[in-house]
């Protein structure tokens, strides 16, 4: 034990949530991991300005964002995600579920069953369409979804770090699942019935 | 009754927080009958460990790149 009150071993379990929300900043292993490594370090060190009121996780992820926006004044890149990003509200959310449902509530075209689609895991050719399908989600939208799936934060952090509404939350989520779903079944799922 | 549009959004809640049992049982008597429904909800859990899984190799796919 040490004198800090935060411990390393405290730290280092969010290590993996903040590697992966830096690595989908920064696209690069290397440079994500440097940015861990500080973020950690001067979490430890400072450890006594964590007022307790957010989330460890929150106010990590506040320290990770300055290092992150230092690397990318050092190097005087553009950021591949960045906070202007922020969705405003779910305005065009309506009309975005439109394109799957039919007035009375009915889908325009349901959802078709996939055969054993966690086969797909196995092929890499599958994660090629995955990743497309992924990247053609409006940026917003991408960015919200990967934060909760791919980084996975709690949905209330995401909120935080996207500034939505918990009930804008839901649609913009709910609207990146029905794309997906809808870019997997026509790109593989579908393609993949033809070639048998 | 609610429509497909009401119940895959609430499936789709179901997700991200706990839904009372009301609203558990309305899914489950719906996708009952509902064949696309029922693709829905099977395929919104198929995506979600597609995610992860695409998380947890984000390493090996930013070190490819460069």
């Amino acid at each position: 034990m040490t004198d800090n009150s935060l411990s390393e071993a405290l730290l280092a379990e969010h290590r993996q949530v903040l590697f992966r929300y830096a690595l989908l900043q920064m696209r690069d292993p290397e440079l994500a991991d440097d940015a861990v490594q500080e973020t950690l370090l001067s979490a430890w060190q400072g450890s006594a300005g964590f007022a307790g009121k957010a989330s460890l996780r929150t106010w990590l992820i506040g320290i990770l964002k300055h290092k992150i926006a230092d690397h990318w004044r050092r190097s005087a890149h553009d950021p591949v995600l960045t906070d202007s990003h922020r969705l405003d509200a779910a305005e065009d959310a309506e009309a975005d579920e439109d394109a799957f449902f039919m007035s009375n509530g009915h889908w325009h075209s349901g959802p078709s069953a996939w055969n054993d689609p966690e086969a797909a895991f196995r092929q890499q050719e599958f994660w090629t369409v995955y990743e497309t399908c992924q990247n053609n989600l409006p940026p917003k939208m991408a960015k919200v979804f990967m934060l909760r799936e791919l980084v996975g934060l709690e949905a209330d952090e995401v909120c935080r770090e996207a500034g939505l509404t918990e009930t804008n939350y839901w649609v913009v989520m709910h609207r990146a699942r029905l794309r997906l779903r809808e870019c997997l079944e026509i790109r593989w799922f579908n393609s993949q019935k033809q070639e048998k | 009754m609610r429509s497909c549009r009401e119940i895959s959004a609430l499936v789709s809640r179901g997700l991200d927080k706990p839904l009372d049992w009301r609203e558990r049982l309305e899914i489950r008597l719906h996708t009952a009958m509902c064949p696309s429904c029922r693709n829905f909800q099977r395929q919104t859990q198929f995506m979600r460990k597609a995610a992860r899984r695409f998380g947890a190799d984000l390493e090996t796919r930013f070190g490819k790149k460069s």
